[in-house]
């Protein structure tokens, strides 16, 4: 960033940290971004004529007589529809080889939505996968993480989702990416022919780790030019939130912070929050719906960053590998997604509310049955039918390979029941047995 | 003079101010940055420097800012014309905001000031009254609510006139009272009360003893709330902590239902307000939205205004209370009220309690449960505020600091359990678990027997005996096998089955299965009572298994038909013929 003329120069750092460098600096406003030795850094603490810079590279290597200079502004994106198809860093510079994208300069981070300007989000988004589609329904302006270990494939799954949601743009926050999974992204979006309808800001593992704060404000700053400006439909991939709040919990141990539960910091509910909730349907009929990715340690959502996120997004999706199958499942017991009941048997047919509950508990029974095969009981002639209904399942629809529309899950739920169970072991209501039972 | 002061250090939303005047703890001030004045709270004092956390956002702010004391607490604005907002934590009126988004330094007014209100008075010239007496009333929305002497009246004022019957803007005059020295006091609709501080304009708070009804048969049966009472709600994500909390609120026999949603998701809170304004309360049969105030700081509202939400919620509750009605507040989630206070107490770089939350947290959360209450009022009138609040334990886990410490303090206690809502046993209230200290109040067993019958509670508690005992068996068949327990094993284990999946569970959204009123409740607790107290005799484990399914489908197909129409019998006298045909 260049130096400008009427910019006063500071050159007299009087303390540096591993993250933080403070000065005697005047009129510096809070949250500023500010240059140092080259590098960006933020304004995280005002003391009357001290000031604390967060250098968001790291201070290796700054000298205490480095050049510092204020920019008189907090982090800013320039807006416009120039934004599509292409790829940018943490930074919002581009990292794709095109030019500087020309449009209106907005600070990232902006203000919530009004609650009451918000409208109901009721529009279903339809992926094919029935372990979402029918147990977990996604609506736009939904917010919902996908839990997985690491070795699972949820940016694939992610892709897929992102591709078949029709939404008229996709908005890419990568952070702490492996530069394959970056590349893997790229080419699925260009060979589907979707490229100009995508806009990424991209942090990969090659560069540092608290640079990644930035892209998710990034990512929706971009978002909600789309979804507020143009009133469009504007899907957000944040992916992976665990690396996010990894760098928070960086930031804050090098800041001296008192740390809570899993050494996380105890903000890091608020910072989530602030990030999901940018998720809204708008009233002029635009949508900014997010789909992230929480990365587990051995499938443990007890950990600070799952458990925080469960209470601040619209559910959750679970991937599991089954070993009856052999196939990666959506997991019905674990997933959820609570704005189902705003489009199942309103948007989709009456009978997928209590049909969808109906085969998850059947299901369960099959768990109890298969732990009692474990201890080496007996089984009853139902524990038998129930074990081999959950296989046929989650073949046909928990796996994430399946693509199938909503009617014809239905469908092939009540024709797994019929196999399986009498009409009077269900616990659906009569009416719904008596029309669309499978004789 | 008013105190004034100026910026001399920014860490996030703690601003230090150097004050040239006299600052008192919790005063509210406001500082001027950008154009923008941002409303903030004292929340420390060190020699001419004042630490103020700011409600809003402080990008951009600078050193030599100017700030100026109000001198006063943070306080809301009361009168008629609250029912049916959508306020902030802050009490601005969110429908007033101009723009989709919100923009800082934006404050709405409460009321609404050229609205007329039909004003009958209910004191006369010459009455002695005190502070929160009732001087007459206005109708809003098809309640009488009462305009009261100010709160703040010290001693007995004597009214010297008082308007007469008409249509009145709240701040026209409607009564001058004087004072015990003399002083005439001007009396409008509107007062002014602190919120963190506890109002006990009220003579008497008895053992509460009421039950109120939810229509939730997992809270009315098992474990009863009583008006005024305390209740709060633990659970996992997902475990539905926000499903029952709006089952209660929209069911709940209320006069008005406040609803503080603190730092939770904004679209629950769109949930209410859409939904609101086209339900019925069951009770009046008017609309929903009519006795509802919802509060709002959705977690990505600003977090220091996150505390002042819960009690701005409170102190409205308080006023209606004095009103002589019945209030229910509810609080989704406490837990982030409490985080709220850690993130603050880590800014101010206090030592730490427990898993980082500040040292007070015990004392915060009693007192806040505290204000809740049955009372007779000074006029011998009762009203309660009966608060229920959720509680989002970190991992789930029990035994938190703000899951332990509630449980100290609020009496009634729904443990929402992973495990229920794995297999989908909705509402996930563990029976076991969970417990209503009321249940064991003598004045709550005579309320009961003089409104529903004599062995209400014996019945409910047998029930109970018999989940654990149900429980129990269900754990050793786990470990010995069907065939390794007795087949009346089987039987007592199905019996309770019955109980959870006809009394415990109940679907939410289902139109009549949502709402249970007490008198369907009571049936069903008899059929189940009856069906439970009959002796079976079966050869088989698996004839039982068989047996009790397709009773329970019965059972679950009569909780699904109206009450008492044809198909409701008709499933009941199935019901009833099985267990005759079954009995030994």
């Amino acid at each position: 960033m260049a130096t400008k003329a009427f910019q006063r120069v500071y050159t007299k750092i009087s303390q540096i940290t591993k993250a933080t460098c403070t000065l005697k600096a005047t009129g510096v406003g809070a949250d500023e971004l500010a240059v140092v030795d080259g590098r960006l850094a933020q304004v995280v603490k005002i003391a009357r004529d001290e000031v604390t810079l967060q250098v968001f590279e790291g201070t290796g290597g700054i000298p205490t007589d480095a050049e510092v200079v204020f920019t008189g502004k907090a982090p800013t994106l320039k807006v416009g529809d120039q934004l599509a198809g292409r790829f940018f860093d943490a930074y919002g510079h581009p990292i794709d080889g095109g030019p500087d994208p020309e449009g209106k300069e907005v600070e990232i981070g902006g203000p919530s939505v009004n609650p009451v300007r918000r409208k109901q989000p009721s529009e279903l988004i339809a992926t094919g996968i029935a372990g979402i589609d029918l147990n977990n329904t996604l609506v736009s302006g939904q917010k919902i993480p996908f839990f997985a270990d690491p070795d699972q494939p949820f940016n694939q799954v992610m892709a897929m989702v992102a591709l078949r949601a029709r939404a008229d743009k996709i908005v890419l926050g990568g952070m702490g990416m492996t530069n394959d999974d970056y590349l893997y992204f790229k080419n699925v979006f260009s060979n589907a022919g979707a490229l100009d309808r995508i806009v990424s800001f991209v942090n990969t593992t090659e560069d540092p780790a608290v640079e990644r704060l930035l892209v998710p404000d990034m990512a929706l700053t971009a978002a909600e030019y789309f979804a507020v400006e143009k009133n469009e439909k504007v899907l957000v991939l944040l992916t992976d939130m665990t690396s996010y709040a990894d760098s928070l919990a960086i930031v804050s141990n090098r800041m001296d912070q008192i740390p809570s539960k899993d050494s996380m910091p105890g903000s890091l509910y608020s910072d989530l929050a602030k990030i999901y909730e940018k998720a809204a349907q708008f009233p002029s009929g635009g949508s900014i719906t997010i789909i992230a990715v929480t990365t587990l340690s051995g499938g443990d959502i007890t950990h600070a960053v799952p458990d925080n996120t469960g209470y601040i997004t619209e559910g959750q999706l679970f991937l599991r590998r089954d070993s009856d199958i052999g196939k990666v499942v959506v997991d019905p017991f674990r997933s959820l997604s609570r704005l189902k009941q705003l489009v199942a048997g309103k948007k989709t047919r009456r009978d997928h509310p209590q049909l969808m509950n109906a085969a998850v508990r059947l299901y369960a029974d099959a768990a109890n049955a298969k732990t009692k095969l474990e201890n080496g009981f007996d089984l009853t002639d139902y524990d038998n039918r129930a074990l081999a209904f959950a296989k046929d399942y989650a073949d046909k629809l928990l796996a994430i390979d399946v693509n199938l529309d909503t009617t014809e899950m239905l469908d092939v739920t009540w024709a797994l029941l019929a196999k399986y169970f009498k009409p009077e072991e269900v616990n659906i209501k009569k009416e719904l047995v008596d029309e669309y039972w499978t004789k | 003079m008013a105190t004034k002061g100026r910026v001399v250090g920014v860490i996030s939303n703690i601003v230090t101010i150097e004050a040239d005047g006299p600052v008192a703890q919790n005063e509210i001030c406001y500082i001027t940055t950008g154009g923008d004045r941002l409303m903030a709270e004292v929340i420390k004092v060190a020699g001419r420097e004042a630490y103020v956390q700011v409600f809003e956002s402080t990008r951009g702010m600078k050193v030599g800012a100017e700030a100026e004391f109000t001198g006063r607490p943070l306080e809301v604005t009361l009168g008629p014309g609250m029912l049916s907002k959508n306020y902030d934590g802050l009490q601005n009126d969110l429908d007033k905001m101009e723009g989709v988004f919100l923009r800082r330094g934006q404050y709405t007014d409460p009321l609404d000031r050229d609205r007329k209100w039909h004003f009958v008075p209910l004191a006369k010239a010459g009455d002695s009254v005190e502070g929160s007496a009732w001087l007459g009333e206005v109708e809003e929305n098809h309640q009488k609510l009462k305009i009261m002497a100010p709160i703040a009246l010290r001693g007995t004022a004597t009214v010297k006139t008082i308007a007469a019957e008409g249509d009145y803007t709240c701040d026209e005059t409607i009564a001058v009272l004087t004072a015990e020295d003399g002083e005439d006091i001007r009396v409008t609709m509107v007062q002014k009360w602190p919120v963190k501080t506890a109002m006990t304009n009220y003579r008497e708070k008895p053992r509460p003893f009421k039950l109120l009804e939810t229509g939730v048969r997992t809270i009315d049966t098992m474990n009863p709330i009583v008006e005024g009472g305390t209740g709060f709600i633990p659970g996992p994500f997902g475990t539905g902590k926000t499903v029952l909390q709006h089952a209660i609120s929209k069911q709940a026999e209320a006069d008005i239902v406040i609803i503080a949603a603190c730092g939770e998701r904004a679209n629950e809170v769109v949930e209410v307000f859409t939904e609101f304004p086209e339900l019925v309360d069951p009770h009046t049969g008017r609309k929903l939205m009519e006795r509802t105030i919802i509060v709002a700081n959705t977690s990505n509202m600003p977090v220091a205004a996150r505390e002042a939400s819960v009690y701005t919620a409170m102190t409205l509750a308080e006023y209606y209370r004095s009103m002589g009605l019945r209030v229910l507040l509810m609080a989704d989630s406490t837990s982030r009220w409490a985080q709220a206070l850690r993130e603050m107490s880590n800014r101010m770089e206090e030592l730490p309690g427990p898993d980082a939350f500040p040292m007070d947290l015990s004392a915060i959360i009693s007192n806040f449960y505290g204000r809740a209450g049955y009372v007779y009022l000074n006029n011998g009138a009762t009203g309660s505020i009966t608060f229920i609040g959720t509680v989002s334990p970190a991992g789930g886990n029990l035994k938190e600091p703000v899951t332990e410490n509630t449980k100290k303090v609020a009496r009634c206690f729904y443990a929402l359990e992973q495990e229920r809502a794995d297999r989908k046993r909705y509402p996930a209230v563990n029976p076991i678990d969970s417990y209503s200290k009321y249940l064991e109040y003598p004045e709550f067993e005579a309320y009961i027997t003089k409104h529903i019958g004599p062995d209400w509670t014996a019945k409910v508690n047998e029930l109970k005996t018999r989940l654990l005992r149900g429980k129990e068996i269900a754990e050793q068949i786990n470990i010995l096998g069907d065939d390794g327990v007795p087949v009346d094993y089987h039987v007592t284990f199905w019996k309770s089955e019955v109980i959870d999946y006809v009394v415990l569970q109940q679907d939410a959204f289902d139109e009549v299965d949502a709402v249970t009123p007490l008198e369907r409740q009571e049936d069903i607790l008899d059929l189940v009572t009856e069906i439970c107290r009959a002796d079976y005799s079966f050869d088989t484990f698996l004839e039982v298994t068989d047996w009790f399914k397709r009773l329970i489908n019965l059972c679950k197909q009569m909780n699904y038909s109206a009450y008492k129409g044809a198909e409701f019998e008709d499933y009941k006298r199935q019901i009833r013929a099985m267990v005759a045909e079954k009995q030994s």
